[in-house]
């Protein structure tokens, strides 16, 4: 316990400190979840849901935390270049692990759209928060999730109330920038009500080359009828740990697309928990890694098929080269009562090279007797014949290979449903491909290197 | 144009080509026909390049370059093409992507400027008439969910984007019904230049009532056992291929 032992004492030491800086609905839920991970401590690779991550070591390094919230002093509005353009959307900020206030900016969502800090909105709406927050994360066994709720004092939050639609994509960009190395925990909640509609995009963005840890934890729920797209862009450095935890609760009728592109980081774990808690509710949910180098990425679902007649879509796809390893684990658990589920889960995975490593781990349980459920899973490399058909067309052997990592991913990046952010997200992937993306911070003009 | 000397070729270790001569003058059309099994394949996958087969013998001379030393694509910019018996369904690559690409290569070897999106299109809709290419064809993806006749119709298509010197066509009536057949052959025909030449591959005479040959080969065992004129297609129409055994002694 060496790892986590930093962590208690500073915990003690600092409790009303952490408090202090957050709102009192986040502080009553710290103890249960401080005390489940003083007694469980970070996940070790011994647990089969972690075989593939060490992320105890990750967390025993040195890292600064920011639990006085000191301000950020720079405003990101003025140094960050948004490198998804043309979807225009609502932007907002939150360095390391505070939302960035801007009074400046007029957002013209429509009337009763609630956007902001989750701690100053919690604190101006604790019973509208009180009914959502930590509801979903509370019973999970990742200790991840669990210090994220005992560290937490800032975030995103959300709320669109019943029946309205927020037409433009509302985004939140994730910045760490620190100047040493850091350890961020924020916290978001999005709380979609019954007939409306929101699409939020999440950009992880990293300012400069250190060791930073970035655990994430964010928690949505989706009202009768509604629809919900969360969209999220890994696009960082190598240096970077990236945790990220997303729990959604599904009422009924209600629609979500949820799509997790790592286009760059060095170390990634997603967890997604998505709860079918209404008949007729249906997720798609997907997403691409393209690693390489020491690179890892880590995708951990699990879909919870409460309630019958729901459907469920998932498909995930690695592009692996160098001596990077992926991993999948998705699981999908169709309950008793759950008849007429469909569920229908893909992995396919290509690995460029002898040294790069793909994991993968499909499972379906299924308690029901009246479902439609399949779960396939690849691991390969590309088609030697089709590179030679390309070839004699004139096509060199690198663009040929280009052209068919561009085809690989192409069904995930047509799970974004909003056009203009599908356009830049294969402008970027082909950048990545390319090694073109990043060669210096994608994004950002503060030349801080 | 083409010169090929005592060709060798293998496949896991197994040799296919055991000593081809074939000599290819501007403006012809050979026939290479033959019973199954005797490397008809083999010989324009040699031709184009495909890096599964290993020639260990002999050499192709191209307009004065030895083919050998060239990658499959160097080969397809000087001028080779080579219509797939089998063409190769590629989801998500997009026939516009995959044509703008081989074609803008084909110019940067030249050292041509890329086509600009405009002319492009515009090319595309030129040659589609060619082989009368669907639209819908084209805004699909690569040969995928083609019908056998589609897929041949696009072989033929690309061979109209890229404009070969020499074009070899491997078994392209396989699979094609009469009306997709006149078709194809129709489209080699419009093709047809005084400088360009084509390698016809085929098991029947059917395809060569359209295209006329000018001079035909009989393929066996990998070697080239016999060559004459048009009238030869009629011959083995007739007699089949145990003729050419009893010639060689083997019946």
């Amino acid at each position: 316990m060496l790892a986590e032992q930093q962590y208690i004492e500073l915990f003690q030491k600092y409790r009303s400190e952490i408090d202090s800086h957050a709102s009192s609905l986040m502080n009553e839920e710290r103890a249960f979840s401080f005390d489940f991970f003083a007694k469980k401590g970070f996940p070790n690779q011994r647990d089969e849901d972690f075989l593939h991550i060490n992320l105890e070591k990750q967390f025993s390094n040195d890292y600064g935390m920011n639990l006085k919230a000191v301000d950020f002093k720079v405003d990101p509005y003025k140094f960050f270049r948004c490198t998804v353009p043309g979807i225009n959307s609502h932007m907002f900020f939150v360095i390391n692990d505070q939302f960035y206030p801007n009074v400046q900016l007029k957002y013209e969502l429509p009337q009763g759209v609630i956007a902001g800090s989750l701690r100053e909105m919690s604190k101006k709406y604790p019973e509208l928060i009180r009914s959502y927050y930590n509801k979903l994360a509370k019973n999970t066994t990742d200790t991840t999730v669990h210090f994220n709720t005992a560290f937490a004092q800032d975030g995103f939050f959300l709320y669109v109330p019943k029946g309205v639609v927020v037409e433009k994509t509302i985004q939140l960009v994730n910045m760490m920038y620190g100047g040493v190395d850091m350890m961020a925990n924020s916290r978001n909640l999005i709380v979609i009500e019954e007939g409306a509609s929101a699409k939020l995009l999440v950009c992880g963005h990293a300012m400069e080359e250190r060791s930073y840890l970035a655990n994430r934890v964010t928690e949505v729920f989706v009202g009768k009828g509604a629809k919900y797209d969360h969209y999220k862009l890994e696009n960082t450095n190598e240096k970077m740990t990236n945790v990220g935890s997303l729990f959604v609760s599904q009422d009924q009728e209600s629609e979500v697309v949820i799509s997790e592109i790592t286009l760059q980081n060095g170390l990634t774990r997603n967890n997604v928990v998505v709860n079918l808690d209404g008949e007729y509710s249906s997720v798609v949910l997907g997403g691409m890694a393209i690693n390489d180098c020491h690179q890892h990425t880590d995708t951990h679902t699990i879909i919870n098929h409460n309630q019958p007649n729901c459907s469920s879509k998932e498909l995930y796809k690695y592009v692996l080269d160098g001596e990077a390893t992926g991993a999948f684990d998705g699981r999908i658990l169709v309950k008793k009562d759950a008849q007429k589920t469909s569920a229908h889960q893909t992995n396919r995975n290509i690995c460029l090279n002898k040294k790069a490593k793909m994991y993968t781990k499909p499972h379906l349980e299924i308690y029901a007797d009246d479902v439609s459920c399949s779960h396939g899973a690849t691991v390969g490399q590309l088609d030697d014949s089709t590179v030679f058909y390309l070839r004699s067309r004139g096509i060199s052997e690198v663009e040929a290979k280009m052209l068919l990592m561009f085809a690989f991913v192409n069904d995930v990046e047509e799970l974004i449903r909003v056009p203009a952010l599908q356009d830049t997200i294969r402008l970027l992937v082909e950048k990545r491909f390319r090694g073109e993306l990043n060669k210096k911070c994608e994004g950002c003009s503060s030349h801080c290197k | 144009m083409l010169e090929i000397k005592n060709l060798h070729a293998n496949i896991n270790g197994k040799e296919i080509l055991k000593g081809i001569n074939l000599v290819v003058n501007p403006g012809e059309v050979h026939a290479i026909m033959g019973p199954n099994g005797s490397g008809k394949s083999t010989l324009s996958s040699v031709i184009a390049g495909n890096p599964a087969f290993e020639v260990t013998k002999g050499e192709i001379i191209f307009n004065g370059k030895n083919l050998l030393d060239l990658s499959p694509e160097d080969r397809s910019r000087e001028g080779i093409f080579l219509s797939f018996q089998y063409p190769v369904e590629i989801p998500g690559v997009s026939m516009v992507n995959f044509m703008r690409t081989a074609v803008n290569e084909h110019r940067k070897y030249k050292g041509l400027e890329s086509l600009s999106a405009s002319d492009f299109l515009k090319l595309m809709r030129e040659k589609k008439e060619v082989v009368e290419l669907d639209n819908k064809l084209a805004n699909r993806s690569v040969n995928e969910g083609f019908s056998g006749g589609e897929k041949k119709r696009n072989e033929i298509f690309q061979m109209a984007m890229l404009e070969p010197k020499l074009s070899i066509l491997d078994e392209t009536d396989s699979g094609l019904d009469i009306d997709a057949l006149r078709i194809v052959a129709s489209g080699v025909n419009k093709l047809k230049t005084a400088d360009n030449s084509t390698i016809v591959i085929t098991h029947y005479q059917r395809l060569l009532d359209y295209i006329v040959p000018d001079i035909v080969h009989v393929l066996y065992k990998g070697k080239i056992v016999k060559t004459a004129g048009k009238e030869l297609v009629m011959e083995l129409e007739e007699k089949g291929y145990d003729w050419i055994k009893r010639e060689l002694g083997e019946m």
